[in-house]
């Protein structure tokens, strides 16, 4: 038996219709649905703040509705998301209902908590875990500022047990994304929890497809001829010996070949030998690929070892303000005009007796993307000029934004862009990487009818 | 034959690379077109002229990893991204630009040695 796992969400914010587009266009036993990046469960613990009904991947939910339709035709599908973020609960009381709309109020669905540690913090630190920033070696006793989100990744087991319950919809905070993928394999295949090679290429496969479109083309360097307004998003299709295939659906855009594969097998990891999940520590370094015919690359060779007893912990905590502004520079002097609005704006601040903590001018055109690389070219005509502030003082940021329209009229000429807006104040969040002994972590899973959670 | 000039070649036509975050740290793959480039690459594309090339950013150090089966480097650039997604003032929080960055580094040419 082969199963097929497709992706079609790499980030809250990715492609509304490629889950859709992913799901009619090849048969799936799974999609998975992947949202959560580091900064958006700091995002979500700021919402639930403000309403304790949100704090979840919203995306989730116009998704669902969209994909209601192959729910009812295609009977074997299931989805695994972690959109439930900050919220599971209440982000399957509202799927709940996309669900009973499209007549499938009997669909089981499960919610796997327990990755949320804020509450339990005082717990935590009580039993003697110190919760040392992993690095500056400083316990959280030592941290003056509260702390808005802590969440350990949890595993695949807790997706393993909703999907034995007979889920068909997962839904999930802070999991690891590879487990997303992990989970379904382990459920169908049966695979032992110490099985780590098989573990190792489950997460293989899960970390191939967790970006969605950067497996199949998108941000790959030879983009030109992938016709990439159609690209189609990553499907693993997995063997129980752990023998998976890369490709997409057929007709879509994009490609899956042996480097755009590559490309995202080394995006943003560690030491390759040592890519930890909560499930598996896995080794790169064996795992072979193979063009095995148009569009399918084959992922064989990966090799897994026991994970740590730590789990890994996203734990934010407030670090003030950003505020960040942007103005058209026209005219062969446009560099000189640009770093003359920048000083303008911070000495007219000065003025105001507002010294800011922190700035940062960029002239985008020049070569400030990555600063300090290359030289200005000599022909420039025109710059972007962006300057951006952070700050502890919300009130000295709202005074910052408002510098930039002035210029206008009381700066050089040939600027323009002001029409946009003001700038937004915003909140910036730091990070104290961290690790939780595993037993001090206890997962939970709530496994109801549709039809139960609208009624909880 | 016999040239005195060292002859050098930008990574870009020996490889492609694609760069993210891993916190305040920038990873960096660079993945070869062929194994010969890997080999040329291994040899050539060090810890430290990485380290050099991007010295504007700061990075406290460069570590490479090697990725021989997938003919790949992974490069991991300690503290380069100025407070990393949620708090560099940089336009690129995420050093999503390295990659494209990286390859107009000079290496010397396939052949030239």
């Amino acid at each position: 038996m082969t199963l097929r796992i497709g992706n079609g969400a790499g980030f809250l914010g990715d492609q509304l219709d490629a889950p859709r587009l992913l799901v009619e266009g090849a048969q799936l036993d799974y999609l998975t649905l992947e949202y959560l990046a580091e900064l958006t469960m700091s995002i979500l613990a700021r919402a639930r703040e403000k309403d304790p009904a949100t704090g979840y991947a919203e995306d989730l939910i116009g998704v669902l509705r969209s994909l209601a339709p192959s729910l009812v035709l295609q009977e074997r599908l299931r989805i695994v998301s972690n959109g439930g973020g900050m919220n599971p609960s209440a982000c399957a009381k509202t799927a709940a209902k996309v669900l009973v709309d499209a007549n499938l109020g009997q669909t089981l669905l499960g919610v796997v908590t327990g990755d949320d540690l804020l509450a339990s913090l005082p717990e935590i630190q009580a039993a003697g875990c110190r919760l040392e920033n992993l690095d500056t070696g400083e316990p959280l006793d030592a941290l003056a500022t509260p702390v808005v989100s802590a969440n350990s990744y949890l595993g695949a087991r807790p997706i393993v047990e909703c999907l034995s319950a007979g889920a068909r919809l997962v839904i999930t905070g802070r999991v690891a994304d590879a487990s997303l993928t992990v989970g379904p394999a382990i459920h169908e295949f049966g695979w032992s929890w110490s099985d780590w090679d098989r573990l190792a290429a489950a997460s293989v496969a899960g970390h191939i497809s967790e970006c969605g479109a950067q497996a199949t083309g998108g941000y790959y360097r030879h983009w030109e001829d992938l016709q990439l307004a159609t690209v189609g998003y990553p499907i693993a299709e997995l063997d129980s010996d752990g023998h998976c295939t890369i490709t997409r659906p057929a007709g879509a855009g994009g490609a899956v070949n042996r480097h755009t594969v590559a490309s995202q097998l080394v995006y943003e990891i560690g030491d390759p030998q040592h890519y930890l999940t909560p499930d598996v520590d896995v080794d790169f370094t064996t795992v072979q690929i193979e063009e095995t015919g148009p569009d399918r690359v084959a992922v064989r060779g990966a090799t897994g070892r026991p994970p740590p007893d730590t789990l890994k912990v996203s734990l934010a905590y407030r670090a003030g303000y950003l505020a960040s502004g942007q103005l058209l520079v026209y005219g062969r002097d446009c560099l000189t005009k640009a770093r003359a609005c920048a000083e303008m704006i911070l000495a007219r601040l000065r003025r105001a007796g507002i010294e800011l903590d922190q700035t940062h001018v960029e002239c985008l055109g020049a070569g400030d993307g990555v600063p300090g690389l290359h030289a200005p070219p000599a022909d420039l005509r025109e710059v972007l000029l962006r300057v951006t502030a952070s700050d502890p003082r919300r009130e000295a940021l709202e005074r910052f934004a408002r510098e930039f329209a002035p210029l206008i009229t009381s700066g050089p000429p040939g600027l323009a862009g002001y029409a946009a807006g003001r700038p937004q104040v915003r909140p910036m969040f730091a990070y104290w990487p961290t690790l939780v002994p595993r037993d001090l972590v206890r997962p939970a899973i709530d496994v109801r009818t549709a039809q139960e959670w609208i009624g909880s | 034959m016999n040239d005195d000039r060292t002859e050098t070649v930008s990574l870009g036509t020996l490889a492609h690379a694609r760069s993210g975050d891993k916190g305040n740290h920038a990873n960096i793959g660079v993945i070869a077109y062929t194994r010969e480039g890997y080999e040329h690459l291994c040899q050539h594309l060090t810890a430290e002229c990485v380290a050099e090339y991007f010295a504007s950013l700061g990075p406290t150090r460069v570590e490479r990893f090697e990725l021989p089966n997938l003919w790949s480097l992974n490069f991991l650039l300690y503290d380069a991204l100025a407070g990393g997604a949620s708090r560099s003032l940089r336009i690129d929080t995420q050093g999503k630009l390295l990659g494209t960055a990286i390859l107009e580094l000079e290496l010397p040419a396939l052949n030239s040695c």
